[in-house]
């Protein structure tokens, strides 16, 4: 049955996405099936748009709609700080904040040997050709707070630091609306060590 | 399902789902496990940084069919001065590394076990550079491979031992001589490690000889595991 075979094709691409068992690419296709044509069309198109579309940043190397990305070509921000982070996703978290000014730089991973990551398959030489390219003052090294990051962190400050850079490290500490308690020595260690003077 | 306690060391972690981690650690008895710690990733996880690699921490686990889930963990030693030094971190790679390759799941390797914890202490403590080579002779003998270094592994004839080659499993006199060439004074550390010298080899500060052992250890380790080591040949430092 024809029919049944495309309505069976859409059930396997969609059971092929992250965290879609078959079961639930069953009932999205027999949704998608029932759903005004229009509804369903925006979708498709949004789907092809985004992968004809965007690409990444040729600076930041963050997900980017055009040559640059929207943070890249923003005149307001301040090109003097550029902040590390692992993932798109990462600069996502941080903008987030909006307490951040400056511009980013996107590794795409974080030194892993035993998964044979070393410093070569991130984008670490471009990193080192944007701080004299665009005049940058102070790197905020943002990798993830874990073994594979915090060696990251580790190996990019060997790195920038004899270039006369201001290298900085994103804080450790206790997650807001945490409970003492429950943290880990690692953590609650780093929270004391890194303690701060209270403005009275 | 049924729970059980044991102690162990992280050895690498696996992200899982949205916020889960496949964690596999090595246990006193258990041998390898592979168990899942939910919701470690949100950082509000009652596990925080506990079940990062290198970790040594002690367990409360649900037992699975193949994978375990982590109900409860406690840390017993975080090696955090191995943590905030790259050298030291790079070391600990290797030494995870190899761990998870020779470890069986669910076949308890005491021995093992207790020789990872060792080396990771021994590198909390100093930034030995014989420590990953010291590890993988070490964990080569308890596998029974060891490389022969008191005879020509070829003919048996004691004397000159002048070249190492990893197909015969060890050195070789001047006739059979294949493979590499080898030192002798690179021998006589290597004998040093295997006849329970370690500890004067450790403090050996970092020389031609240290570096010709650890190409011999990881080579020969490599044969004997059959593949190659990445955090040998991706290492952050030099």
């Amino acid at each position: 049955m024809a029919s049944g075979s495309l309505l069976q094709a859409l059930v396997d691409e969609l059971g092929r996405l992250p965290g879609i068992g078959p079961k639930s690419a069953q009932r999205i296709a027999f949704h998608l099936l029932k759903v005004a044509d229009e509804d369903a069309r925006r979708l498709a198109d949004a789907i092809v748009d985004v992968k004809e579309r965007v690409t990444l940043c040729s600076r930041c190397f963050n997900v980017a709609e055009g040559e640059l990305c929207d943070i890249c070509s923003d005149t307001r921000r301040d090109g003097s700080v550029l902040c590390v982070v692992e993932d798109p996703r990462d600069v996502a978290a941080l903008e987030k904040t909006q307490e951040f000014r400056g511009r980013y730089h996107v590794l795409h991973g974080a030194l892993n040997p035993i998964e044979g990551v070393g410093p070569d398959q991130l984008r670490v030489r471009e990193l080192l050709s944007r701080l004299d390219d665009e005049g940058v003052t102070e790197v905020i090294l943002c990798t993830n707070p874990n073994l594979e990051g915090e060696a990251t962190a580790m190996y990019l400050a060997r790195l920038l630091k004899p270039l006369g850079t201001r290298v900085t490290r994103l804080a450790s500490g206790l997650p807001v609306g945490g409970d003492l308690e429950y943290a880990d020595e690692l953590t609650l260690g780093r929270a004391l060590e890194g303690r701060r003077e209270v403005d009275a | 399902m049924s729970l059980y306690r044991d102690e162990g060391v992280v050895l690498r972690t696996m992200r899982l789902g949205e916020a889960d981690r496949i964690v596999t650690l090595l246990t006193r008895g258990h041998g390898k496990v592979r168990a899942v710690a939910k919701g470690v990733r949100k950082t509000t996880s009652k596990f925080g940084g506990r079940l990062e690699p290198l970790s040594h921490v002690a367990l409360l686990c649900w037992k699975g069919r193949e994978l375990d889930i982590v109900n409860q963990a406690e840390v017993t030693e975080a090696f955090r001065t191995v943590r905030e030094d790259l050298s030291r971190v790079a070391k600990a790679f290797t030494v995870l590394e190899v761990a998870d390759q020779l470890a069986q799941e669910r076949h308890p390797a005491p021995r093992l076990y207790e020789m990872v914890l060792g080396a990771l202490r021994a590198l909390a403590a100093d930034d030995s550079a014989m420590l990953v080579a010291g590890f993988l002779l070490k964990a080569l003998a308890l596998e029974g491979s060891a490389p022969m270094v008191d005879a020509c592994a070829s003919c048996g004839a004691e004397g000159d031992l002048v070249a190492f080659d990893l197909l015969q499993g060890g050195a070789l006199c001047r006739d059979c001589r294949r493979g590499r060439p080898v030192s002798p004074a690179a021998l006589e550390m290597v004998r040093r490690v295997l006849g329970g010298g370690l500890a004067g080899v450790l403090v050996e500060p970092a020389s031609a000889v240290t570096e010709e052992v650890a190409a011999l250890a990881g080579g020969a380790m490599e044969a004997h595991l059959d593949r190659r080591l990445r955090s040998l040949h991706s290492s952050p430092v030099g």
